[in-house]
């Protein structure tokens, strides 16, 4: 139940969850792996965030949707520290890594444990096989002898290697939009990230290449917690096990897709789920 | 933290502190040569300086009035032969220009940008010194001028180019002709801006020397008229500089401190000018 | 110049409609449009003709040396105008030779200031450093040159010349007696002269590298060194051979403030302390002195020679600009 506490004091909804679909991965043991609370984010002045506290939980997709400017974005780079770098950004509040904190941590050790794929798919103008090796040299995760090994098993985690086996060398800007996007979920799975947060990742693609990475996203679940935030209902319906709604900087609702899509507590839950606004 | 990750964090910081370091070597040799002519060539500067001929060779004191005019009538000859062409090339191309002749005269205004000026001499003294068989001014401000087009071209061409269509179009619906709209609306509009480019361009060409040593070449005199040999001040601090008398290395600094001051002002001024102006059209 | 202005070859297209059909020509010629399009049409024209000129004048009054010498003007190593033996060799060396060690020094400096500008100063302090970086760029190349032989030349000979004989004195560029002028003076100053190029060009390459390219390399976790200097550069590589190129071509024509301390002695010398001689220099100085039509001629082939010289690298430069700043706006 811990999961939903701050969300329902905020929104006075009561929202019931089941505590096995969301805490609970299969061993049996709740496990959150990330642990947000009391979030509250600035832009200079300006709040993006309000007192947002949500339980991520492990080895699960975690779908995030919300109107346009809602914070989604803001969110997700608060879990990899990523808003550091724009100028005058601050958070405030407490997150959680498997019960560490994430501020005390070391920003690039966070960033390599959390890994993340963005809206627009930005491969470096390099090979492909530099493209995922990016990660593997910076932080010399495995020995040399061991680079081609681990760039494949990222080629393959992303269902890519079938495509590019035969190119490793050649540029990845001669690769489609869908499989440059996918290029970029293996750069990120290269480093074996605990968590991947995926922002818009389809929101370029056409519905054949955005039904891949979502085919890929479920084999994902077994090797880490994926964070999913999508413009698309339905997709959200279709791949995440539970699922938040953001609206003007705050967590309105989160409980397991089920619940959201067929019985939201929050009214306002039921009007964005229904189209009546956003 | 692994050592790993404390050693790539402190390259990283080693190595930025290094970009840092350049950046401050860059700006740090503007100002040793701001301060040091300060410091050096202020203290040669006097009325003298400023009105006075310089002295026959041997003899000290004197000045550089007639380099000081000369200079200033060098810029001037070379600013109506420049200027005219590079503000209506720089026209035709902003609103006349279709795009293969276009593209010809941009690429051609380019690269004549990059032509070295001491090429430019040899040019104005094949064109004008070779026939008149004798310097002169007029050879001098020819050079100048042709080296002041290329710039005069670009920059005219920007700033009209950022002038809003919807501009013209309101000045069109009202019935104006085209050219009217041009003359009227875009030109004005553009007209500050353009002037700056212009006054940068001319900044560019008063500390040449290059095409000026066998152009308008020197003079220990005033030069009347635009048909004799003329001194002007980067030649006048050339030949000062090199010759074998302290009072003239002292006099080389004077002029070099003078034209330093002027083309530095003229550039803070005009670029002064334009951030303001970008600023303001951001907003 | 002052701000590098970069060949954008972009198509323009007018920016008014064009009806046609001699009905409406007549009717623009009435209101004057017509007029208006030839006279500035004229002018345009006067840029490609001027260049056309300037070629041609090379040409031209370059006739005598290249029938007397043919191709061994570039290749013959004496130039003595007593005999009236010209060649070149000497000159090219002393430009090559110069520019490559201005080159050599002003790049790393340069590239590394653009990058504390582009990615690292707030923009505040960027915008300051910049502005004056390109003042440095407008002081008038005589001015360096005076600084040169007043202040470097002296500093030179007595202590960085000693210096490096004493550490670095069996290699062959730091022997022979140091006299301060020469190469070596030459080269720092033409440094001095083309950083602020290299800096104020690839600033704005750097700048036009897409934030996503930054974002992706520091989501896996690298540094900010790391993504710089493993993504950042390299994406801005090719704009910046282009702001190198740029560079050199202005190192190569420069001519004042190289004469004012390169020596002026027409020698070929492995060490860099030696007194030299380069294309520029050697027009500026013996120009008005030349004695007969040949060595007169002679210096108007080393114009022509410095002119293709630039442009070729000149147009090398620009095209390599065009490139990286293409492809960093084209991938929307
Ligand atoms: N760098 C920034 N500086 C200032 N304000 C910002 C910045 N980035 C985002 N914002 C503001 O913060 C709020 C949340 O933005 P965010 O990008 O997180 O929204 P989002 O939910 O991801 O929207 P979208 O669905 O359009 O991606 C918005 O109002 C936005 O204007
Ligand atoms: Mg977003």
């Amino acid at each position: 139940m811990a999961t939903l506490q701050g969300m329902s004091a905020m929104e006075k909804t009561p929202t019931k969850m089941e505590p096995d679909e969301v805490s609970k991965p299969s061993n049996g043991r709740p496990q959150p792996k990330l642990l947000v609370s009391a979030l509250n984010f600035f832009y200079g002045k300006r709040q993006a965030l309000l007192d947002v506290t949500i339980q991520i939980p492990e080895n699960r997709i975690t779908g995030l949707i919300g109107p346009s400017g809602c914070g989604k974005s803001t969110f997700l780079r608060t879990l990899n520290r990523m808003y550091e770098i724009v100028p005058h950004a601050r958070a405030e509040g407490r997150i959680e890594l498997d019960g560490q904190n994430l501020m005390e941590l070391d920003a690039m050790e966070v960033r390599r444990r959390v890994g993340m794929v963005f809206q627009k798919s930005n491969p470096f103008p390099k090979s492909i096989f530099d493209n995922v090796a990016f990660g593997l040299r910076v932080n010399r995760i495995v020995r040399r002898g061991e680079l081609h090994e681990a760039v494949e098993r990222s080629l393959r985690r992303a269902a890519l290697w079938d495509e590019v086996k035969d190119s490793l060398h050649d540029s990845a800007y001669k690769l489609s939009g869908g499989q440059q996007q996918r290029l970029c979920i293996a750069r990120a799975l290269a480093v074996d990230p605990e968590v991947l947060l995926l922002d818009e990742p389809c929101s370029a693609l056409d519905p054949i290449a955005t039904a891949k990475i979502e085919e890929l996203l479920f084999g994902l679940k077994k090797l880490c917690t994926v964070v999913l935030v999508t413009h698309n209902m339905q997709q959200a319906a279709r791949v995440a096990d539970v699922t938040g709604f953001f609206l003007l900087g705050r967590l309105i609702e989160f409980n397991t897709t089920e619940v959201i899509f067929k019985t939201p507590a929050s009214r306002q839950t039921e009007d964005y789920i229904t189209g009546r606004f956003g | 933290m692994s050592p790993r990750l404390v050693w790539r964090k402190s390259v990283s910081v080693m190595m930025l502190s290094l970009t840092g370091v350049c950046a401050l070597a860059g700006v740090s040799v503007l100002l040793f040569i701001l301060g040091y002519l300060l410091w050096y060539g202020g203290k040669y500067i006097n009325w003298d300086f400023v009105t006075q001929l310089p002295k026959p060779v041997g003899e000290t004191g004197g000045g550089m009035a007639n380099a000081i005019v000369g200079s200033a009538k060098l810029l001037l000859l070379a600013a109506l032969t420049g200027v005219p062409v590079g503000f209506f090339g720089g026209v035709y191309l902003s609103e006349f220009g279709g795009k293969t002749f276009a593209f010809l005269v941009r690429y051609t205004t380019d690269l004549l940008n990059g032509v070295p000026s001491i090429v430019m001499g040899i040019f104005a003294y094949t064109v004008v010194v070779l026939p008149m068989r004798h310097f002169s001014t007029l050879a001098g401000g020819l050079a100048l001028g042709v080296m002041m087009i290329p710039i005069a071209v670009r920059s005219t061409e920007e700033f009209l180019r950022a002038i809003p269509t919807a501009l013209r179009e309101g000045a069109l619906a009202l019935g104006a002709s085209k050219w009217k709209t041009i003359v009227k609306v875009v030109i004005p509009a553009a007209a500050g801006g353009i002037v700056t480019g212009i006054m940068l361009d001319l900044a560019r060409v008063a500390g040449e020397t290059a095409p000026l040593i066998f152009t308008s070449f020197n003079n220990r005199f005033w030069s009347s008229g635009w048909n004799q040999p003329i001194a002007s001040l980067p030649v006048m601090i050339y030949t000062y500089a090199l010759g074998p008398y302290d009072d003239w290395h002292r006099q080389a600094w004077a002029a070099g401190l003078i034209l330093l001051l002027l083309v530095l002002a003229a550039n803070i001024v005009a670029r002064t000018v334009l951030a303001r102006r970008s600023t303001a059209r951001e907003m | 110049m002052a701000t590098p202005s970069i060949a954008v070859a972009r198509p323009a297209p007018s920016r008014f409609p064009r009806p046609g059909g001699a009905r409406a020509f007549v009717e623009r010629l009435r209101s004057g449009d017509e007029i208006a399009h030839l006279i500035t049409l004229i002018f345009a024209s006067t840029i490609l003709f001027l260049t056309a000129w300037l070629v041609y004048e090379l040409w031209v009054h370059s006739a005598l040396p290249r029938q007397t010498f043919g191709l061994g003007f570039l290749t013959a190593s004496t130039w003595d105008p007593v005999f009236e033996h010209f060649g070149a060799l000497p000159f090219i060396y002393g430009t090559v030779v110069t520019s490559a060690l201005g080159l050599l020094i002003a790049v790393p400096i340069g590239v590394g200031a653009a990058i504390f500008l582009a990615e690292l100063a707030p923009h505040g302090i960027s915008e300051a450093l910049t502005f004056s970086i390109e003042l440095l760029a407008a002081v008038p190349s005589v001015i360096i040159g005076l600084l040169g032989i007043f202040v470097l030349v002296p500093i030179l000979r007595k202590v960085v010349e000693p210096f490096l004989k004493a550490t670095l004195g069996f290699l062959p560029f730091f022997q022979g007696p140091a006299f301060g002028i020469g190469f070596l003076a030459a080269g720092l100053i033409l440094a001095i002269m083309v950083v602020p190029f290299i800096i104020s060009i690839s600033r704005g390459i750097l700048l036009a590298v897409p934030t996503e390219q930054r974002e992706a390399a520091l989501a896996l976790g690298a540094t900010k060194w790391e993504s710089t200097w493993k993504v950042v550069v390299p994406y801005a590589r090719t704009g910046i051979m282009g702001s190198v190129f740029l560079a050199l071509a202005r190192a190569l024509g420069e001519t004042m403030a190289v004469t004012m301390v390169i020596g002026n002695d027409p020698k070929i010398s492995a060490s860099l302390f030696a007194p030299g001689y380069t294309i520029a220099a050697a027009i500026a100085n013996e120009f008005t002195e030349a004695t007969g039509d040949l060595h007169l001629q002679a210096l108007i082939e080393l114009g022509l020679v410095l002119f293709f010289l630039t442009i070729l690298i000149n147009a090398f430069g620009r095209i390599l600009i065009l490139v990286t700043t293409r492809k960093g706006t084209s991938r929307e």
